[in-house]
C-alpha cells in the first residue's frame, strides 16, 4: 500500500509544502522542533487542513483541494498514536482499545482486544486504567488501540519522547516489532537522529516546512545533500571548500587539501565528515597529502561513559583562543592507545567518509 | 394554614417545576456550550451576552420580558393562541421562568467544564473513528462530568429559589402555580408566620441537601473516580 502525500498550508513562521510518497517501509520523519513534523502528521490524519493539497493512500483519495474532497478524520482509517497517548482516562485498557470495533460483535471485540493487547505483551492490562499504567505500558496500550482497527496507515508522532531513557531502549524493541508486523505506510517523526536511524529505513528530514533530503538512511547519513541535512543528522566538522582538480577540493577553513572520490557541480561547495569516521594514523606516511593524514594537536576533550570526544586543531598547536578545526569521536580503549603519545598527532580524513555537498 | 392541615402543593409544584426546568436547561446548556465551543469570533460576544443577560437582570425585568414574549399580544403568545393553548399563568409558566433565570449558570459552568477537557482527547476519538456527536457523548461529556453536574445543581438551586419572574409569568394559583418562594412571600402577607417559618424551614432543609450533595459529588467522589492510584 502506498501513501502520496502533497500538502501545502500556511503556518505562523514559515509554509508547510512538501511531496512525497511512502510505501510498506517505515518513513522516519527527522528535523528540529518547529519544522513542522507534527502538522505534517496532523494533515495526514485530518485534524488539521491543509490550503491544497492531496493525499492518496492505497488508491483512495483522503483529500483532494482541487477537486473539492476531503475526508473527515474518522473515514480516513489512519491509525495515530499520539505524543503523549492521549489514552481516554475515564475508561479501561479494554474500553480504550475497544473504541474504534464498535460496528463488531460483542464477542469478537472481546477476542480482538485480547489479540492487540497480547501483541504489545500487555494482556494483564487489561482491566486497568490509564493513570494506573507506567509510561511505557501506557504507550503499549495506545500503540494497542492505535491498530485495533486496522488502519491503513500508521502515524507516530514522538513515540518516545515521554519516556524515561531505560524505558525508550525497551519501547524502541516493541516500535521495531510492531514496524516489521505492520502493513501499510508506517510514518515515525522524531528529533532523535539515531532513534530515527534505528527504527526507520527511509529517511525524511523536514525543514521550516520543506523536504531538505528523502532516501534510503544509509544514503541520507552517507551523503547528506546539503549543509542543512548534514547538520541534522549530526555532522559535527564541516567546512566551505572549493573545488583545485576534479578529485580534489580545498578545505578553507580547514586550510587543507582533500582528496575526494567525486565532486558535485559547482564553484562554491562545502565538505564534511563526521566526528566517528576521523581516523588517527601512526605517523605521517610518505604518500603525504594522498592519504589525507593531517598533524593535529588536542584543544580539549568532553567523556562519556564509553566514547570521548576529542575538540583538534589542524597543522598548529592550540592558541589562547581555544578554538578547534575538527572534532573526533573514538572508543576509549583506542584512546588509551594513543593518548601519551607526543603530539601532533596524525588524522586521517578518509576519502570514502568525506562528502561534499554544493552551497 | 394550620399544620395539621397543610397543603403540601407547594413543595410539589416547586419541585415538579425545578427538576424540569434543570431537565431543560442542562440539554440547552449543554448545547450552547458545545456549540460556542466550536466558534469564535467577535459576534460570539453577543451570543455569550444573550446567553448571560438573565443572570444579570434582575427576576422582575426577565419575568417583564417574558410576559411580552408569552402574553396574549406578544409573539409566542398570539401563536398559541391559536392552538388554543395560554401559557401565562399556568403550570408551564412556572418552568420556563425557571429555566430562563437558572439557564446562565449551567452556561458557564458547562462551558468552562467542557473547554477543560484536553482536545487531544477528542482528536484521539476522531482518529479512532468516533462522529462528532459521539467523540462529544463518550469522551468530553464523560470528562465534563464533575464541572456538568456542579451546573445542574447550581441551576436547581437557582430554579426552586426563583420567585420574581416566576410571579410575574405564573402568579400566584395555589395548587397550580403557587411554588414555595410564592407560598412563603403570600403567607407573610397573610400575616400566617408559622406557614411561612414551616416553608423557609422547608427550604433551608432542602437547600443543605443540595449543597452536601454538590461536595459529596464533586470533592468526595471527584478524586476517587477512575481509580486513580
Amino acid at each position: 500500500m502506498t501513501l502520496e502525500v502533497h500538502i501545502e498550508k500556511k503556518l505562523a513562521e514559515f509554509a508547510l509544502d512538501l511531496s512525497f510518497s511512502a510505501d510498506d517501509a517505515p518513513l522516519g520523519i527527522l528535523g528540529p522542533s518547529g519544522a513542522g513534523k507534527t502538522m505534517l502528521l496532523r494533515c495526514i490524519a485530518g485534524l488539521e487542513h491543509p490550503s491544497r493539497g492531496s493525499l492518496v493512500l492505497g488508491g483512495k483519495t483522503l483529500l483532494d483541494t482541487q477537486r473539492g474532497i476531503r475526508l473527515p478524520a474518522r473515514k480516513r482509517r489512519i491509525g495515530m498514536l499520539f505524543q503523549h497517548y492521549a489514552l481516554f482516562p475515564h475508561q479501561s485498557v479494554r474500553k480504550n482499545i475497544a473504541f474504534s470495533l464498535t460496528s463488531l460483535p460483542a464477542a469478537e471485540r472481546e477476542r480482538r482486544v485480547r489479540l492487540m493487547l497480547e501483541r504489545v505483551h500487555g494482556v494483564e492490562l487489561k482491566e486497568r486504567y490509564p493513570r494506573q499504567l507506567s509510561g511505557g505500558e501506557q504507550q503499549r496500550v495506545a500503540l494497542a488501540r492505535a491498530l485495533a482497527n486496522e488502519p491503513q496507515a500508521l502515524l507516530l508522532d514522538e513515540p518516545l519522547s515521554a519516556l524515561d531513557t531505560h524505558l525508550r531502549s525497551q519501547m524502541e524493541v516493541q516500535l521495531q516489532e510492531t514496524f516489521s508486523a505492520y502493513r501499510g505506510p508506517a510514518l515515525l517523526v522524531t528529533h532523535n537522529i539515531e532513534e530515527a536511524y534505528r527504527l526507520t529505513s527511509r529517511l525524511l528530514v523536514l525543514s521550516r516546512g520543506r523536504i531538505a533530503a528523502l532516501g534510503a538512511r544509509e544514503e541520507v547519513f552517507r551523503k547528506p545533500p546539503s549543509v542543512e541535512v548534514a547538520r541534522l543528522t549530526g555532522c559535527k566538522n564541516i567546512s566551505r571548500a572549493r573545488a583545485v582538480t576534479e578529485h580534489m577540493i580545498e578545505a578553507i577553513d580547514w586550510g587543507c587539501r582533500l582528496h575526494v572520490s567525486q565532486l558535485p557541480a559547482g564553484a562554491i561547495l562545502n565538505c564534511g565528515i563526521r566526528a566517528h569516521h576521523l581516523d588517527f594514523a601512526e605517523h605521517r606516511s610518505a604518500g603525504a597529502t594522498d592519504d589525507n593524514i593531517f598533524p593535529c594537536w588536542l584543544v580539549r576533550s568532553s567523556e562519556t561513559p564509553f566514547r570521548i570526544t576529542l575538540y583538534l586543531r589542524l597543522h598548529k598547536p592550540p592558541d589562547e583562543s581555544g578554538s578547534h578545526d575538527l572534532q573526533a569521536e573514538v572508543f576509549k580503549e583506542k584512546w588509551e592507545h594513543f593518548r601519551d603519545r607526543s603530539q601532533p598527532w596524525y588524522i586521517r580524513l578518509a576519502s570514502d567518509a568525506l562528502f561534499v555537498m554544493p552551497e | 394554614m394550620a399544620p395539621a392541615a397543610t397543603d403540601w402543593s407547594p413543595l410539589w409544584i416547586s419541585l415538579e417545576s425545578s427538576l424540569t426546568a434543570t431537565t431543560i436547561t442542562l440539554i440547552l446548556g449543554l448545547a450552547a456550550a458545545s456549540w460556542r465551543q466550536r466558534h469564535s469570533g467577535p459576534a460570539m460576544a453577543l451570543f455569550d451576552g444573550a446567553c448571560l443577560l438573565p443572570l444579570v437582570l434582575p427576576p422582575t425585568v426577565v419575568g417583564f420580558f417574558l410576559l411580552l414574549l408569552f402574553g396574549r399580544n406578544g409573539p409566542v403568545g398570539k401563536l398559541l393562541l391559536r392552538f388554543g393553548a395560554s401559557l401565562v399563568f399556568s403550570w408551564p409558566a412556572t418552568v420556563i421562568a425557571a429555566a430562563v433565570v437558572a439557564f446562565p449558570l449551567m452556561y458557564l459552568t458547562a462551558r468552562a467544564a467542557l473547554e477543560q477537557v484536553d482536545s487531544r482527547f477528542l482528536e484521539a476519538a476522531r482518529t479512532l473513528g468516533a462522529s462528532e456527536w459521539r467523540a462529544f457523548r463518550q469522551i468530553a461529556l464523560p470528562l465534563a462530568w464533575p464541572g456538568v453536574l456542579a451546573g445542574t445543581i447550581l441551576s436547581f438551586a437557582r430554579a426552586l429559589g426563583e420567585f420574581g419572574a416566576t410571579l410575574m409569568l405564573a402568579g400566584n394559583i395555589p395548587g397550580r402555580t403557587a411554588t414555595i418562594p410564592i407560598a412563603i412571600y403570600f403567607a407573610v402577607e397573610a400575616d400566617d408566620m408559622r406557614s411561612a417559618t414551616a416553608w423557609c424551614a422547608a427550604d433551608l432543609i432542602i437547600s443543605v441537601a443540595l449543597l452536601s450533595g454538590l461536595y459529596y459529588w464533586t470533592h468526595a467522589q471527584g478524586p476517587a473516580r477512575w481509580a486513580r492510584r
